[in-house]
C-alpha cells in the first residue's frame, strides 16, 4: 500500500466517525433505566403526586380484604362501654411468650423489663414530664385487660399509640405478659407450689436482675402466669 | 539499502512488548479496585443526613431493639424507616427544646415526611425481601454490618450481585439459629459490651467483619436442611429479578 491510498483511507473526517462510534459504543453502557425504573418502591419519592410521595394513603374508610373489624371484643377491648375483663382468645404460654417478646422491644423501654415503670427512658430522661407507668399498683392490678388493650391501641397520657407497630392480636398477647408480671411482683411465697418453693434461692432478689430479667422471667413466671391467664378467661 | 531500523529500536520494541504486557493489566487491576473502593460502594461512609440520628446512642447506649423503630421487618419485604411519630414517642419527652430535633418536631407537626438519605440501596431490577432473610435466620449485622456501631449510619456491604451470590450459592455459611437473629443483641446487651460472646459472635456483632467459625458454618448447613431453604434454586436468576 502506498503512502497515498493509506491517507486516503485515514482522512480526519473518517477518523471524527470513527472515534464518535467509539465513545457511542462506550457510553452505551452507562445507561440507567433498568436500575431507575418508572415504579413506586415504599417511602419513594414522587413528582407525580401534589405530596411528593409515591405511597398512596388509602381513600378514607377503605377497608382491606380481610380486614373487616367488626369484633369490637378482639379490635377495641371495649364492650357495651366497657373495658372487657377476658383475653378474645385462649391464652397458651407461647402466646405469652411472644407478648413478652413484643413487650421487650415497645414497652419495656420506658416501662422496664419488670414492668416497674423504670425502663431506660425513665432513667435517663431526667425531666420527664410525666414518670412511665408501674403495673404494681393496686389500681392496675384490678383494671380489666381490655384496658391495658385501649391504652396500647390509642396512647395514654404522655404514651403514644403503639398501634401502628404493634398488631391487635400481638397487644392481647402483650396484656397477658403484663399479667404475668403482675403476679410476678404480688405473689405470695405460699402461692408456690413446695416444689417451686425449693427452687427459690434464699437470697433477696433486687432491682439489680432487671436488666437481665428479660429470659430468668419467662422460665417462671411463664409457667405460673400459664395458670392464672385460664383462671382469667373465666372472669 | 540503508538500515531499516536504528539500534536505538532495540530498546523501544522491549519497552512497548513490556506495556503491552503491564498496561491491561494495570487497567484491569486498576478500574476493579476503583469499583471495590468505598469511592464506588460507599462502605463504611457515613452519609449526611437530616437530623444526625445515632444508632450508637439508641441501639448501643439505651439498648432499643431494631424493631422499635423498624417494625415491619419480620412480616413485610420493607424494614420500614420509622415515620416520625415513632421517632416522637419518645422525644416529645426528653430533648424536647433539642435544635437537633427541630426537623423532627416540624415533620410531626405538619405531617410531612423527614427526607432521608438513603444509605442501603439495590438496583430496581433486585427483588429483595427482609422478611425471607429474617424468618430464615439471618442476621441483620450479616448484610449492614455493626449497625449499633455506627454514629452516622454508612453501609455495611458492597450488595454487589457477586457478595449476594457468595451466601445463595452457599447459605449455610452465614445462617445462624432463628433466636439469635435478635437474640444476639440482647445477649451482646447483657453483659458489658460483648465480653460473654464467642469470638465469631462478636465479630458479628461488633466488627464490619463477620469471621464465621467452623463450628457456625457445620451448624449453618445443618440448619439450612432443618429450615426447609431449597439451596438448589437459590441461585436461580428469578430468585432476585423477579
Amino acid at each position: 500500500m502506498d503512502r497515498e491510498s493509506i491517507n486516503r483511507m485515514f482522512t480526519r473526517r473518517r477518523l471524527q466517525r470513527l472515534a464518535g462510534l467509539l465513545s457511542l459504543a462506550l457510553v452505551a453502557g452507562c445507561h440507567t433505566d433498568m436500575w431507575i425504573q418508572p415504579k413506586a418502591k415504599p417511602l419513594q419519592q414522587s413528582d407525580f403526586f401534589a405530596d411528593g410521595a409515591a405511597s398512596r394513603p388509602p381513600v378514607a374508610n377503605t377497608v382491606a380484604q380481610g380486614q373487616l373489624r367488626t369484633d369490637d371484643h378482639l379490635y377495641t377491648g371495649i364492650v357495651a362501654k366497657k373495658y372487657v375483663d377476658e383475653f378474645p382468645f385462649a391464652i397458651a404460654k407461647q402466646d405469652i411468650e411472644r407478648g413478652q417478646d413484643r413487650f421487650n422491644i415497645y414497652c419495656s423501654p420506658c416501662h422496664g423489663a419488670l414492668g416497674d415503670g423504670k425502663g431506660m427512658i425513665a432513667q435517663r430522661g431526667l425531666a420527664l414530664r410525666a414518670q412511665p407507668a408501674t403495673y404494681h399498683t393496686e389500681r392496675l392490678r384490678k383494671m380489666p385487660v381490655g384496658y391495658f388493650f385501649d391504652v396500647i391501641t390509642h396512647g395514654h397520657g404522655a404514651m403514644f399509640s403503639y398501634a401502628q407497630r404493634v398488631d391487635p392480636d400481638d397487644r392481647w398477647k402483650i396484656v397477658s405478659y403484663i399479667r404475668a408480671l403482675q403476679l410476678s411482683q404480688h405473689s405470695a411465697l405460699e402461692d408456690l407450689t413446695a416444689e417451686e418453693q425449693g427452687q427459690i434461692d434464699e437470697k433477696p432478689v433486687g432491682i439489680g436482675i432487671a436488666a437481665a430479667a428479660g429470659d430468668t422471667h419467662a422460665g417462671t413466671n411463664g409457667a405460673a402466669a400459664g395458670g392464672h391467664t385460664e383462671g382469667g378467661s373465666k372472669h | 539499502m540503508s538500515q531499516l531500523f536504528k539500534p536505538s529500536m532495540n530498546t523501544l520494541a522491549r519497552v512497548s512488548l513490556s506495556c503491552a504486557l503491564i498496561v491491561p493489566g494495570a487497567l484491569v487491576v486498576g478500574l476493579s479496585s476503583i469499583t471495590r473502593s468505598p469511592y464506588n460502594t460507599k462502605v463504611e461512609v457515613p452519609l449526611d443526613q437530616p437530623v444526625p440520628f445515632s444508632h450508637t446512642h439508641h441501639a448501643d447506649e439505651l439498648g432499643i431493639d431494631c424493631r422499635y423503630c423498624h417494625s415491619s421487618v419480620e412480616k413485610s419485604g420493607f424494614a420500614g424507616i420509622p415515620p416520625s411519630h415513632t421517632c416522637m414517642s419518645c422525644h416529645s419527652q426528653i430533648w424536647t427544646n433539642s435544635p437537633l430535633l427541630e426537623p423532627v418536631r416540624e415533620s410531626y407537626e405538619k405531617d410531612i415526611p423527614l427526607v432521608w438519605n438513603r444509605v442501603n440501596k439495590v438496583p430496581d431490577f433486585v427483588y429483595f425481601d427482609h422478611s425471607i432473610h429474617i424468618a430464615k435466620g439471618v442476621n441483620c449485622n450479616v448484610c449492614h454490618g455493626p449497625v449499633q456501631k455506627m454514629q452516622m449510619t454508612w453501609k455495611g456491604k458492597p450488595f454487589f450481585m457477586s457478595w449476594c451470590l457468595d451466601c445463595h450459592r452457599d447459605p449455610g455459611k452465614y445462617i445462624r439459629p432463628k433466636d439469635e437473629v435478635f437474640g444476639l443483641f440482647r445477649k451482646y446487651q447483657e453483659s458489658s459490651k460483648g465480653a460473654n460472646l464467642t469470638g465469631s459472635e462478636y465479630s458479628l456483632m461488633a466488627t464490619a467483619h463477620y469471621k464465621p467459625s467452623k463450628e457456625d458454618q457445620a451448624r449453618g448447613r445443618k440448619l439450612v436442611q432443618e429450615y426447609g431453604i431449597k439451596v438448589e434454586t437459590l441461585s436461580d436468576c428469578y430468585i432476585c429479578h423477579r
